[in-house]
């Protein structure tokens, strides 16, 4: 953690970044970070809708509270990134969480995925957690002084995040047979949605210090997870990984159920305050 | 957990000086601690009043859980899955007060499963509209908190301590149910609608979570005379009336009871009459939601048997690998 503690912004306990203040800071983002910001903010928020509904359908009440935390956690990134996206366009965080179309949204479709049984979500938890422990552990060293104060918050809770997820893989892997085969089946369902994670866009080379070249990634989080599987005697799924395109806006088959949920009810009222 | 071995119940001796101490120590009302003496019928009715308000809060989680995904505003959408959060918190709490009786939470969730234990009625009611977030917090919680912050003084120590902390994070709870009421106030038209039909619908069951008047609570005497119950329901829901009625003046909204009225003479705010067949029949499991809410929880407590199943294997794995590490060494 010594790269968070590093961060130029420094954040504390009691000073930490929050929406509020980026919407009242006079930093405006260029439109390449405002559309790098809609990436991030977009990835968290779609999975904290998706972590939402464990909340009161956990395993164990206290998986409620860490499923809840964790959602918790990732709407506060998204809450945050989506303001500062939005102050280059004059739009607010709701604006744009309840009044884009599909298209317009720029999440992977990894954060898409269905929640499925609770080692389905612990997969993708799994590598969610080790690519934005990742992500923002570099970004908080970002040129751009608003992403690097966003993700130097970020990554101190990611990196709970990731702690939880591999010790219940540890755990599903090496509880009992059902189990063992219900991570490994998770772990297929999800690893075809890796790749797109890693796929470096023209927008990377536009935003230079600015954001973090997503294929460099790849080699540390290969490390990392590599090291959990094997401490869990699982392999890597060998499967084939699946066309992404969510940051043009082109989407996995769920988003738009998603979408109709989360946003039915601004949407009934627009102008609305609430 | 078994009773600890200082307190040997049976015994003549011990139950005679034990229930001299007890008595002494309700008289001083002063606290009773987990290893102390206590009469069975004390530990009984206390189990089932802990693990019936742990059981609510689990199953409370359910009807604000619903609108999580669909919450109008990210903030919101923040706030109300902290509280949800903050409602397990209160079940793991309290679950942990009751077990200190004798009671496993194992065994209490069972109950709860197989439908022999009770939760409060209120969360039978469905929640319809978002307006329905603001008036639990505001009505719900508010009314709850009434109930709880004289429990913060109950004579069984894990009990009273669990409500202190329980009651600050209640009334944090009703300040955001009455902020969401108070916005949709100031709101569009449909908004005020909204808030007003929600506080039409949860205001008479609201005021019945305080149970059945007083001359109707065959539990009530009991709980006072052991200093668990301070105050009767009836003054319990005159103090809520009067606290609401004020606070709905803030709102530009009404209360749907013309007769809400302070009496200068008894000095106590009086209510109309309540629906008290309805009461019964949600009760007795025939209110609009008491099928729904078990089956969600049955469901979650069974398709999350193998993940419990599976982190007990893990767990007994690696203490025979720690235990045989420590042999070899």
């Amino acid at each position: 953690m010594s790269e968070a503690n590093a961060s130029a912004t420094r954040i504390t306990p009691g000073n930490a970044l929050r929406p509020e203040d980026i919407a009242a800071s006079d930093a405006v983002p260029s439109p390449e970070a405002a559309e790098y910001a809609l990436w991030l903010g977009d990835d968290s928020l779609i999975l904290a809708q998706r972590l939402g509904w464990w909340i009161s359908r956990a395993p164990e009440l206290e998986e409620d509270v860490a499923l809840a935390n964790i959602a918790l956690d990732l709407i506060g990134h998204a809450r945050s990134f989506l303001t500062y996206a939005g102050s280059a366009s004059g739009r607010t965080e709701d604006e744009l969480a309840y009044f884009r179309r599909e298209p317009e949204f720029r999440s992977a479709h990894l954060f898409e995925q269905p929640n499925g049984d609770f080692a389905r979500t612990i997969a993708r938890q799994f590598v969610v957690s080790h690519y934005q422990w990742e992500l923002y552990s570099r970004l908080a060293h970002s040129t751009d002084a608003t992403l690097a104060g966003i993700a130097a918050k970020a990554v101190k809770e990611v990196d709970y995040h990731r702690d939880h997820s591999l010790q219940w893989v540890l755990r599903l892997a090496q509880g009992t047979e059902e189990s063992r085969r219900r991570m490994i089946a998770g772990l297929k369902l999800t690893w075809p949605y890796v790749e797109e994670l890693f796929a470096d866009e023209p927008l990377i080379d536009a935003l230079g210090g600015a954001a973090v070249r997503p294929s460099s990634l790849r080699e540390p989080f290969d490390a990392a997870v590599a090291a959990v599987l094997a401490e869990a005697d699982l392999e890597v799924p060998a499967v084939p990984g699946a066309t992404g395109g969510g940051r043009h806006g082109v989407h996995s088959e769920h988003l738009g159920y998603i979408l109709a949920e989360l946003q039915v009810l601004a949407r009934e009222h627009p102008g609305a305050s609430w | 957990m078994a009773a600890p071995a200082a307190t040997q119940y049976g015994s003549p001796d011990v139950d005679a000086a034990g229930q001299q101490l007890f008595d002494e120590l309700i008289a001083q009302d002063s606290r009773i601690e987990p290893r102390d003496w206590m009469p069975e019928a004390y530990r009984k009715s206390l189990t089932r009043q802990i693990s019936q308000h742990a059981h609510s809060e689990i199953i409370g989680m359910q009807p604000e859980a619903n609108w999580i995904t669909r919450a109008p505003s990210l903030k919101r959408k923040a706030i109300l899955m902290a509280k949800v959060q903050d409602e397990a918190g209160h079940g793991l709490y309290l679950y942990s007060a009751a077990e200190t009786l004798g009671t496993p939470r194992d065994k209490m969730t069972e109950d709860l499963i197989a439908g022999k234990a009770r939760y409060s009625s209120i969360f039978n009611y469905p929640v319809l509209t978002w307006a329905d977030i603001g008036a639990i917090g505001w009505l719900v919680d508010g009314a709850a908190i009434c109930n709880q912050v004289p429990l913060c003084r109950a004579s069984y120590g894990p009990y009273g301590r669990a409500m202190v902390r329980i009651c600050k994070e209640e009334s944090f709870h009703q300040r955001q149910g009455f902020e969401i009421l108070l916005e949709l106030a100031n709101g569009t038209q449909a908004q005020r609608d909204m808030a007003q039909d929600a506080i039409n619908r949860w205001y008479a069951p609201s005021l019945m979570m305080f149970g059945p008047p007083d001359d109707d609570s065959p539990n009530s005497k009991q709980s006072m005379a052991w200093n668990i119950k301070r105050f009767s329901n009836d003054e319990l829901r005159s103090r809520f009336v009067g606290m609401i009625a004020e606070q709905v003046k803030a709102l530009g909204l009404s209360l749907p009871d013309p007769d809400v009225r302070f009496n200068e003479d008894t000095g106590k705010w009086e209510h109309g009459p309540l629906d008290w067949e309805e009461f019964k029949e949600v009760l007795a499991g025939r209110g609009p939601c008491n099928a729904q809410r078990m089956e969600r929880r049955r469901e979650a407590h069974e398709d999350g048997a193998w993940v419990r199943e599976a982190a007990a294997a893990y767990a007994d794995k690696q203490a025979r690998r720690a235990a045989s590490a420590t042999e070899a060494a």
